[in-house]
């Protein structure tokens, strides 16, 4: 059937105003004034708004289902435990993971890391062995690197990037040696928005035989991630920057990684059988799931995957992609504004810099506005040494973010320059 | 709009783009080092003391207008103190900014200070305003040679 040109023009403002298939209109959040101005909430990266599926989510626990999961036989716990371990499944399919023993529940993506590092880390990596990350990472994926290797003796490299933020891939592979025992990288750069081609690289050390973790946490809410397709033997990320609520992420390991690793904490749910003598552990997932989890996070984290689903994840794509080309067309257009981070796969972030204007005087300034970015080194100090600037600012996106916004943003730009240029 | 021209006053927006003492000092008795790892601030102020007197005070580094225009108004108003009075005036610019005292009523003490008042309407800001005073401080009591807003 041929598409009525009304309702094509129609949806082109719907999304000019509200965002993709008007979802605005889901983010109670985004419907209010910050110094008297609408609220443009462009800090994304750093955490996203949520759906009022999600806040329902949480709340229907509490008020219904509330209690502990995996012990009692009574009707409560049944079902918690029911929701619990459905949401784990959603998240099974989100990422397509082999097996819901795969999934395991964390505190975020810190956790994941510091999960992988401690357990994998501790029994694998031995003096004189190195790890591989890159010149890119947060510092979630640098500092429990350097705790391990501090501890075993061993190295930590580092693969290096041009001026565009690409990492370069011939240094990468070169220094793939005999002593590399794990590779460490994000998928997307929450500093300069970098889309690392995570399939290739994962090709490349897997000839050489060693494992790599991915640090997904910027990837997961603006791109469909199919782990058995990356190739990747671990991928972690948090639920407080898919739309879901803190305090719960998701570490997806492959399971022959899992089986050979030990317990990264010792607790309840984790085992078994306890004597003083011996404890056997339970089996996956349930291994690296000591103590009572955040169970509202992790079934609200369910309802953010079917809400993220019903918005479609190439649809989101899409909408990204279009509104950055836009918003990095528009910086570019202002004198002054040099943008850092310019590498030719990019998703969510805009990081820029204005001639002669610190990023905390762009923040104050842009607030006033109602507008909300980040400004500051984004946990990634290194990143700002590489391209030698003490901070940025940086506006990042979601597909709630409109054109609109976008134009905003730019007035705002503006105004910071009359003020301080 | 009105909190953010406080914030940003002339005097202030003037400091930052030519800021006065900004200049390293070869001779100085004592150089401290401040940073504000949040922001990426970073200062080295250098002091001149003969006695008990401020003879020179100069500071060199980068950050955002409000840390960089304290720093310029900090030295100029300083040079020529008593330790015992740039201590008095620490307390007092401290007080101005975290909003424990009206500027309006104590304009003739502040003087040039009185320019930071709108900080106070800005809590994340405080910090940025008062380093290159706590490392003045830090520098005065010949304690250390960093220091740190965290």
């Amino acid at each position: 059937m041929m598409k009525n040109p009304d309702d094509t023009l129609m949806a082109e403002f719907i999304e000019r105003v509200d965002g993709i298939k008007g979802c605005r209109f889901n983010f109670p959040l985004l419907r209010q004034s910050v110094n008297g101005k609408p609220l443009v909430y462009l800090d994304n990266a750093a955490t996203s708004q949520k759906p009022q599926v999600v806040i329902d989510a949480l709340m229907r626990y509490y008020q219904e289902e509330n209690s502990n999961i995996h012990r009692g036989v009574h009707y409560l716990s049944e079902k918690a435990t029911q929701s619990y371990e459905a949401s784990r499944a959603k998240v099974r399919k989100f990422v397509n993971a082999a097996s819901v023993q795969e999934v395991i529940f964390v505190r975020g993506t810190t956790e994941g890391i510091n999960l992988v590092a401690g357990s994998y880390g501790r029994k694998n990596i031995r003096q004189g062995d190195e790890v591989l990350i890159s010149a890119m990472e947060h510092h979630s994926n640098i500092v429990p690197w350097q705790i391990l290797c501090e501890e075993k003796g061993a190295k930590l490299r580092v693969i290096p990037m041009n001026d565009d933020g690409e990492l370069l891939l011939d240094e990468y592979e070169r220094l793939l040696g005999e002593k590399t025992r794990l590779v460490a990288i994000a998928h997307i750069s929450n500093a300069l928005g970098t889309v690392n081609p995570i399939k290739e690289m994962v090709a490349v050390a897997h000839r050489k035989g060693i494992p790599v973790l991915v640090d997904g946490a910027q990837a997961v809410p603006h791109r469909k991630v199919d782990v058995q397709d990356l190739g990747c033997d671990f991928y972690t990320f948090s639920s407080h920057k898919m739309f879901g609520p803190t305090g719960v992420g998701i570490l997806y390991g492959k399971k022959q990684f899992l089986d050979a690793m030990p317990p990264y904490q010792g607790g309840g749910d984790m085992i078994k059988s306890v004597t003083f003598e011996k404890t056997i552990y339970n089996d996956l997932p349930y291994k690296f799931e000591a103590g009572t989890p955040n169970i509202a996070g992790g079934i609200a984290l369910g309802a953010a995957i079917d809400y993220m689903g019903m918005l479609d994840m190439e649809a989101i794509s899409t909408y990204e992609h279009d509104l950055l080309n836009y918003a990095t067309e528009a910086l570019r257009g202002i004198n002054g504004v040099r943008i850092i981070g310019t590498a030719r796969e990019k998703a969510g972030v805009l990081s820029f810099v204005i001639e002669g204007i610190h990023p905390h005087d762009i923040g104050t300034i842009l607030d006033d506005e109602g507008i909300a970015i980040r400004t500051g080194h984004h946990c990634a100090q290194p990143v700002m040494q590489r391209f030698g600037v003490p901070a940025t600012a940086r506006a990042s996106f979601a597909f709630y973010n409109t054109k609109d916004e976008v134009d905003i943003l730019v007035k705002g730009i503006h105004k910071v320059i009359e003020v301080l240029g | 709009m009105s909190a953010l021209r406080e914030l940003y006053q002339e005097v202030i927006l003037d400091h930052n783009k030519s800021p006065r003492n900004f200049r390293r000092m070869e001779d100085a008795t004592r150089a401290v080092d401040g940073y504000n790892p949040l922001c990426g601030d970073h200062y080295k102020i250098f002091v001149k003391v003969e006695g008990d007197v401020i003879q020179d005070i100069s500071f060199d580094g980068a950050g955002c207008a409000i840390s960089k225009a304290s720093a310029s108004v900090m030295s100029s108003v300083l040079k020529g103190k008593t330790k015992e009075e740039a201590e008095r005036l620490f307390q007092q610019f401290h007080k101005l900014v975290t909003g424990d005292i009206d500027a309006e009523k104590n304009l003739e003490a502040l003087g040039k200070l009185a320019a930071f008042a709108g900080v106070s309407e800005f809590p994340v800001r405080v910090k940025c305003a008062s380093l290159a005073w706590h490392t003045m401080h830090a520098a005065l009591e010949a304690r250390v040679e960093t220091i740190s807003t965290e």
